[in-house]
């Protein structure tokens, strides 16, 4: 590993030093190609971000793929029903590693403003493990290119060998999250523990 | 000498089957060797929409259907042999026009026969 305050020194003598692992996450953090779904109105504003006023494409990330074969990160945009849920998991499932989920508004967050009603799922963080959470109703583009960036510098700062290397170069961490099923009032399992604990409230 | 000549277009060849073939073989390479295998039911699964596949794909189609087929044949050929025969129509010698209309007659024939074995009513 090399000093930054070496890097520095060289780099204004104009010689430039880099390693293996940064070039290989600059190349990965700068191709991330999401996966083409929207559940709702947020994805009119994933839409809008791709477009030119925007430029998504500025950041490496407007190839939205058709199939879920071919992405690398899931931008779960809009209110995510129970009956869609199992659907969301399942195209998770299909994406191969390394695969990226952001939350894209307060209904993927936590179901918004229908967290009460009775077919909204309370956050899709209850099945899948979400990267970068967008809150807002809806987020507008420019909180899409920053949830964009954030995931970028997630990447560029991840290690390649130790606990917390990325997915698709640890065989230990689950290639398919299960999917719940339709039951008889809710999903089954209405979460998966290993992703999602209920947060304890404390009450003094 | 003629033999050197064509030397040069073998060895371009080759060097064209290299151009095409390598990155495919890198790609292969890269897949066996250093790609995180991770397969499972959902991956391996056929369809990419999200839903599960139900039912058969080998179901059957009823066999009346050729005669659809050929009634739809009978409407397309002649679209497709009106439009030019309409464009060069005044240029035409009489020849190519009774050939044509024995053609067409042909086509109305299979067509008045379709229509008295009761296939263009609907049930």
């Amino acid at each position: 590993m090399i000093e930054a305050g070496l890097k520095n020194e060289l780099q204004k003598q104009g010689v430039y030093v880099t390693t293996l692992e940064d070039l290989y996450n600059w190349g990965r953090a700068n191709s991330v190609w999401p996966l083409t779904f929207g559940l709702a109105c947020c994805a009119i504003e994933m839409i809008a971000a791709s477009m030119s006023r925007y430029d998504l494409a500025r950041f490496g990330a407007e190839v939205f793929r058709p199939s879920p074969r071919q992405a690398d990160l899931m931008i779960v945009a809009g209110t995510v029903t129970k009956k869609m849920a199992p659907l969301v998991v399942r195209l998770y499932n299909q994406m191969p590693e390394a695969k990226y989920v952001i939350a894209m508004g307060a209904c993927a967050i936590s179901g918004g403003p229908f967290k009460q009603g009775y077919n909204v799922l309370k956050g899709i963080d209850r099945y899948l493990p979400v990267d970068v959470s967008i809150p807002g109703c809806p987020p507008r583009p420019e909180a899409l290119i920053h949830a964009i960036m954030t995931l970028q510098e997630k990447i560029l700062n991840q290690k390649l060998t130790g606990p917390d290397r990325p997915r698709h170069l640890n065989a230990d961490v689950p290639g398919e999250f299960p999917v719940p099923a339709y039951g008889e009032h809710d999903l089954e399992p209405s979460k998966n523990p290993e992703v999602w604990q209920p947060p304890i409230m404390t009450r003094k | 000498m003629q033999t050197n000549t064509y030397l040069v277009l073998v060895l371009l060849m080759l060097a064209a089957v290299g151009f095409a073939a390598a990155p495919l073989a890198m790609a292969w390479a890269w897949a066996k060797f250093y790609s995180p295998q991770k397969p499972g039911k959902d991956k391996n699964a056929i369809y990419e929409c999200g839903l599960e596949s139900k039912g058969d794909a080998w179901i059957h189609f009823r066999s009346e259907y050729y005669l659809y087929g050929i009634i739809f044949l009978v409407f397309d050929v002649e679209t497709i042999f009106l439009l030019p025969f309409a464009v060069s129509f005044a240029g035409l010698p009489v020849g190519a026009f009774v050939a044509m209309i024995v053609f067409l007659l042909l086509l109305v024939e299979g067509l008045v026969w379709a229509w008295r074995k009761g296939m263009l009513t609907w049930n």
